[in-house]
């Protein structure tokens, strides 16, 4: 990053170079050295960093799959659990509870998302848009477990029980944040082109921002929407006291639901060497779920850049 | 190919569209000073000047896009076949409908088929026409843009798999499906191949047989080539507005003359 090194001097032989060309010369290749020596520390140094940030990865899954694949069975998905001492068992209820709590804050969570993004792209400067743009931003680095003490507050000391309803609610809370800047990020990066060739061809404003413009965004709209899906399916600390959990299959909205992330929390903590099995397990569930859908968001990544041009 | 020389014969000329005392701004921005211009039916007019002189500002006055830009506004009047556009009880989409817009890039809906792309202007009629009508109507549109022959095959599959001087074509053609009676174009072939070029001005010869045709453009050969009409601007104001022959042989302006023998632009 310092002085030029161009003018390396080739040993040429004749003229025999004088004393001060040769001085010089010593001190170019001492400086060439160091900087090959500095470059592969760094080289080195910088690829030991990137492999440590994937390390805690490889080992969870390493270790995921090492104790949770035994607990892994066909009963894992469709059986309920099991009292303490009894073989076998699985976390039926758990899955079904978590896919319902995305559910939830999906349904909520998305059009929220989307039409704060949507608005705040369109009305860019406008006092209302600085202002959400700055509390979602916020918002998305609030703790959890506000989020969930937030929930229960609203939603469930009124009501005086736990429901799958706030820990879904909880959930989108955590999502909206997320989704609506990811779907600012796309919708501004329509090209203003296209949304002046739809206002010239007679569009409407609004006809414009959703035929057009949404429309355009859309893959990446959905790559972002995934993200925040996964970040949420292992959430815990929100449904803590929102969802709370179930021992029962439940698939009723208003009441407690099973969620993965709680049930693995649960079992963890418990003293029984099955359960921790089975806790192994559902992490492993857990993971390959996101796993799966951080797949599917790249492969809405792709689209969008198939589908974008340019 | 018909020979370009003379422009068409004898005709009975009737203003189309009738510019009067134009101001335009950017925010603080004095962009068009009061220009006074006239648009003959069935006839092409080249907008020229150099960069920063306000012809593309002109050109969306003409239907309306300029107000579109956040704190830009307009005075003056500018009447289409006798109503002015700019009128209270006028509305932009309307006058959208019947002022067709090409820009500088080829700006195709990437979300949507070649076919999808030229009926996009359909779908917001008050009267949609019906699928096969839609069809006829497309079919017809590229065909006035000369790009039939070659996507008649593909007609279901993403305008983005066209050449940059197809979706251009497919641009116009949009643009035409509306049927509408005057057509801006900003610079249409500034980002084309000299062979697109010359089939999108060989396309404005065959356009001006039934519509107003305004084009900007940089390029003052091309202006000479496709226009009966050329416009002169310069920083804002219209220097020079005479039949193409006449500017580009002895125009009135010295700073016509100037600009267009290449002393300055």
């Amino acid at each position: 990053m310092s002085a030029t090194a161009a003018q390396a001097p080739q040993s040429a032989r004749p003229p025999r170079p004088s004393q001060r060309q040769r001085a010089f010369a010593d001190r170019t290749r001492g400086r060439v050295r160091r900087r090959r020596v500095a470059n592969t520390a760094m080289t080195v140094v910088l690829g030991v960093a990137a492999i440590v940030a994937t390390l805690p990865l490889i080992f969870i899954l390493w270790h995921l799959v090492r104790e949770g694949a035994t607990a892994l069975s066909l009963d894992f998905f469709t059986q309920m659990p099991k009292p303490v001492g009894e073989a076998g068992g699985g976390l039926a209820n758990a899955i079904v509870g978590t896919l319902i709590l995305i559910g939830i804050a999906m349904a909520i969570g998305l059009p929220v998302g989307v039409g704060a993004g949507l608005y705040l792209a369109e009305y860019r400067r406008s006092p209302l848009a600085t202002a959400v743009r700055f509390l979602s931003d916020v918002l998305n680095g609030l703790p959890s477990i506000v989020m969930g003490i937030f929930a229960w507050q609203f939603l469930v000391r009124p009501v005086g029980h736990f429901s799958a309803v706030a820990g879904g609610v909880a959930l989108a809370a955590m999502m909206i944040p997320m989704v609506t800047r990811t779907t600012e990020e796309m919708v501004r990066i329509v090209p203003v082109a296209l949304r002046e060739a739809a206002l010239a061809l007679g569009y409407a404003r609004w006809r414009t921002s959703i035929t057009v413009v949404l429309r355009t965004a859309t893959a990446g709209i959905v790559t972002g929407a995934l993200v925040a899906i996964a970040r949420i399916a292992g959430e815990t600390a929100p449904l803590l006291f929102t969802a709370f959990g179930n021992q029962f299959w439940s698939v009723r909205v208003n009441e407690p639901i099973a969620a993965l992330p709680l049930q693995i929390f649960n079992y963890a903590v418990s003293p029984y060497d099955e359960w921790h099995a089975l806790a192994w397990a559902g992490a492993l569930v857990l993971i390959i779920l996101v796993f799966l859908i951080s797949l599917a968001a790249r492969f809405a990544t792709r689209a969008r850049f198939g589908g974008m041009g340019d | 190919m018909p020979t370009r020389a003379a422009p068409a014969p004898a005709r009975e000329v009737r203003t189309r569209v009738a510019v009067r005392s134009l101001d335009a701004f950017f925010a603080e921005v004095h962009a068009i000073k009061n220009v006074s211009l006239a648009f003959e039916d069935r006839s092409v007019t080249a907008i020229i000047g150099p960069s920063g002189c306000g012809k593309s500002t002109f050109l969306r006055c003409l239907n309306r896009m300029h107000e579109t830009i956040p704190g830009a506004r307009v005075s003056g009047s500018v009447e289409l076949d006798g109503t002015d556009i700019y009128a209270k009880r006028s509305n932009p989409i309307r006058v959208r409908q019947h002022i067709g817009m090409v820009f500088q890039r080829p700006s195709p809906f990437p979300t949507m088929s070649v076919r999808d792309n030229v009926a996009a202007g359909l779908r917001i009629l008050s009267k949609r026409p019906a699928r096969k009508e839609t069809d006829a109507i497309v079919e017809r549109a590229l065909r006035r843009a000369a790009l039939w022959d070659e996507v008649a095959d593909r007609l279901d599959s993403s305008a983005l798999g066209l050449s940059g001087g197809q979706q251009q074509r497919l641009c116009i053609a949009r643009a035409l499906a509306t049927e509408p009676g005057v057509l801006l174009l900003d610079e249409p072939t500034a980002s084309l191949d000299p062979l697109s070029t010359q089939r999108v001005e060989e396309l404005l010869y065959e356009l001006r047989k039934d519509m107003t045709v305004v084009i900007v453009t940089h390029n003052m050969q091309q202006a000479a080539r496709v226009s009966d009409t050329t416009a002169f601007f310069l920083s804002g104001e219209l220097v020079e507005s005479a039949p193409t022959r006449v500017m580009f042989t002895t125009p009135a302006d010295p700073r016509t003359e100037a600009y267009i023998t290449g002393r300055f632009g």
